[in-house]
């Protein structure tokens, strides 16, 4: 088992979904119960889905000295580092503790790939890239990476990780990383993922897109619904009223697609956050489930949940909120627990109508109100790449 | 800032025209020409005969160097986290799926989607070698290599645990290849330990500095004729190595950080 970990407390925090703008709008959801999904309205040829779609990309301000690399993900970088006064709180970081000490780690599945989509929508005569779309950094996945570097005048170590559903859960790890070694004083983290053609295709052609709005965990649950979200988080050291206190990472070793039967890789992943957090299940008040609404995800994650958590502790997926933000989800997701740290609110699982009978009492309907002191979020993606992330909350500051 | 210690108790490398660490030493030395013609990529011999046909390139290379490093190492591979690291991907699969929901979106392979996430070949290396260890999947565009390396790096004298890294990344294809420039491929596996053992090739030592570093150019005409990858920047590090003695290198991260490196062959004398 891994060794307890220093505590890094968060000292700012946002997400932008089809929920809303910053997480005030994403809280007035969750206690609202209101789901920000709608009908598939994105692309050329839409698919026969619901879509958690963030509006206003379209028409927003760009920065002009980072033209090169506009595109949809981009943009909802930018639009989600605004919302909560992010940026402010960042760049104050930045000029504390300087430029080359704030590390930036993000998390992202597609970033830019609907670009690189465009470009093959609009080649010019000679089959290469029209001219407005011709810059490199536009058509790799660090394309985040840079742009929020950019724009942050960070120029600390800068990373973006990429494992899918899982990859703005593992920022925090790698980041808690670079802090207790001392190669930073102070980080941010998040992710980002926008809509576009390859996850509706792509998703669609595994069979895993719902035709309806996702509702996780119900008997009757057939698929996804796709998202698009920004959240980004600041990690310092020391104590506070919000703190990230454990994680766990693991790989399934089992399939590309589909997750391990008896959910061996998960609970791997719970072992090693629990045991860095000094916690056992009884401690945890409120559990952010990966809950996509997938037939297997859903079956394995309900199992885990009831062998290893006390009745008391409430547990939800808020995938029917803000739809599956793929590479965002971590960060959302995240957001959302420390929301229910900070507010005692314990989201409940909108859409869903009846819990597929494997569900044990922990996971609950609808949104209920009481202290949280810790909540978990679950965080597995393709390739069998499992995080967990434990959160508490610490004395105020 | 503090510097920091690994061993490199395992070391792979793979290229069309060195396909294996002793080719690869023997060509940065000037002792060997480059392979003419080029060989085949690797069967990925982990995989199920079925996945291992249809594996893509970026996996077979992958799990070629990484299988390699691994025996090296004399570790099991069950034991080792992972951290792999590539600038573009499966830069075939993109062009692939790009050019298909141009002409047909409906038609996407599935086995083709799932094997474009970034993480793929972590992936498929944890299938088929039952590890259910921590893997992660990294880019920091033409400074991949040395951003991988920093992380696992930091892994290992952040936990005390030996880590096993990668980097791969292979030619742009299709219109794509009009803006990306990576050609050919290439691949590189290092299993990095936190004491020195009976394995240990060499000790590396670790640190940031904060400074604007200009990426050291490969030296060898055989490295240079390599450059052409997005992992690139693993190649005077290699070249360093294969030369046999102790040597500093300062791999760029950023415009004003660099990865400062100090190698030193564990058969030297202390």
């Amino acid at each position: 088992m891994p060794a307890r970990i220093s505590p890094l407390q968060i000292t700012a925090y946002t997400a932008t979904t089809a929920c809303g703008h910053g997480k005030t709008s994403l809280h007035t959801a969750l206690a609202d119960e209101r789901s920000g999904l709608r009908r598939n309205d994105f692309g050329v040829h839409p698919l026969d889905t619901w879509i958690g779609r963030v509006d206003g990309l379209e028409a927003l301000d760009f920065p002009a000295a980072f033209s090169e690399i506009d595109c949809r993900n981009n943009r909802l970088a930018w639009y989600g580092l605004q919302a909560d006064d992010f940026i402010d709180q960042a760049i104050a970081a930045r000029d504390r503790y300087s430029a080359g000490r704030v590390a930036l780690v993000l998390g992202t599945s597609t970033s830019s790939i609907g670009a690189t989509e465009q470009a093959y929508r609009e080649l010019d005569a000679d089959g290469n890239f029209p001219a407005s779309l011709a810059s490199p950094i536009l058509h790799t996945p660090h394309s985040l990476g840079i742009f929020v570097q950019g724009v942050l005048g960070l120029q600390g170590p800068c990373v973006t990780v990429a494992t899918a559903c899982s990859s703005s859960a593992k920022v925090f790890a790698q980041a808690e990383r670079l802090l207790r070694l001392g190669l930073a004083d102070a980080a941010i983290v998040g992710g980002v993922d926008t809509l576009c053609g390859s996850v509706l295709f792509g998703f669609n052609s595994l069979a895993l897109v719902s035709a309806q709005p996702c509702r996780p965990f119900d008997v009757a649950r057939n698929g996804i619904s796709i998202g698009e979200a920004a959240g980004f988080a600041l990690l310092e050291r020391g104590h506070g009223a919000l703190q990230l206190i454990g994680y766990g990472e693991s790989s399934d070793a089992h399939h590309m697609s589909t997750p391990h039967p008896e959910g061996l890789g998960a609970e791997r992943a719970l072992d090693d956050a629990l045991a860095r957090a000094g916690l056992d299940g009884t401690d945890i008040d409120y559990i952010n489930l990966h809950g996509t609404a997938s037939e297997k995800n859903d079956e394995v994650e309900a199992a885990l949940v009831a062998r290893r958590f006390p009745a008391s502790t409430h547990a939800s997926s808020t995938k029917g909120y803000t739809g599956h933000t793929l590479g965002a989800a971590g960060i959302v997701e995240a957001s959302i627990a420390l929301l229910a740290l900070e507010t005692g609110i314990r989201p409940g699982t909108v859409n869903t109508s009846t819990l597929d009978p494997r569900c044990g009492p922990q996971i609950r309907l609808h949104t209920g109100q009481a202290p949280v002191r810790h909540a978990l979020s679950n965080s597995f993606g393709f390739g069998g790449n499992n995080c967990v992330l434990v959160f508490a909350h610490g004395e105020t500051p | 800032m503090s510097r920091h210690r690994v061993y490199v108790d395992g070391l792979a490398c793979w290229s069309p025209r060195t396909p294996d660490w002793p080719s690869a030493r023997a060509a940065f030395r000037g002792e060997a020409a480059l392979l003419d013609p080029p060989v085949r990529r690797p069967a990925p011999e982990l995989l199920a005969p079925t996945e291992r046909r249809r594996a893509p390139d970026t996996v077979a290379i992958a799990l070629e160097v990484a299988s390699r490093a691994v025996a090296q190492s004399g570790r099991l591979a069950t034991e080792l986290p992972s951290v792999f690291s590539s600038a573009h991907g499966d830069l075939a699969i993109n062009d692939y799926m790009c050019a298909t929901l141009v002409a047909e979106p409906g038609a996407i392979s599935p086995t083709r989607f799932h094997n474009s996430v970034h993480n793929a070949a972590a992936g498929y290396w944890t299938i088929g070698t039952g590890c259910m260890q921590a893997s992660t999947a990294l880019t920091a565009y033409l400074n991949s290599f040395a951003q991988g390396l920093l992380e696992a790096a930091s892994q290992c004298s952040a936990d005390h645990h030996s880590v096993l890294m990668v980097a791969y990344d292979i030619a742009a294809l299709g219109p794509l290849a009009s803006v990306t420039t990576s050609r050919e491929m290439l691949a590189v596996a290092f299993v990095l330990a936190p004491e020195r053992g009976p394995r240990s090739i060499g000790q590396l030592d670790w640190q940031l500095v904060t400074a604007a570093v200009s990426a050291p150019r490969a030296r060898s005409p055989a490295a240079q004729a390599l450059a052409v990858n997005a992992i690139a920047d693993c190649l005077p590090l290699l070249e360093g190595i294969a030369d046999g003695s102790s040597f500093e290198l300062e791999l760029p991260l950023d415009a004003a950080l660099a990865l400062q490196l100090a190698w030193k062959p564990c058969n030297e004398p202390e």
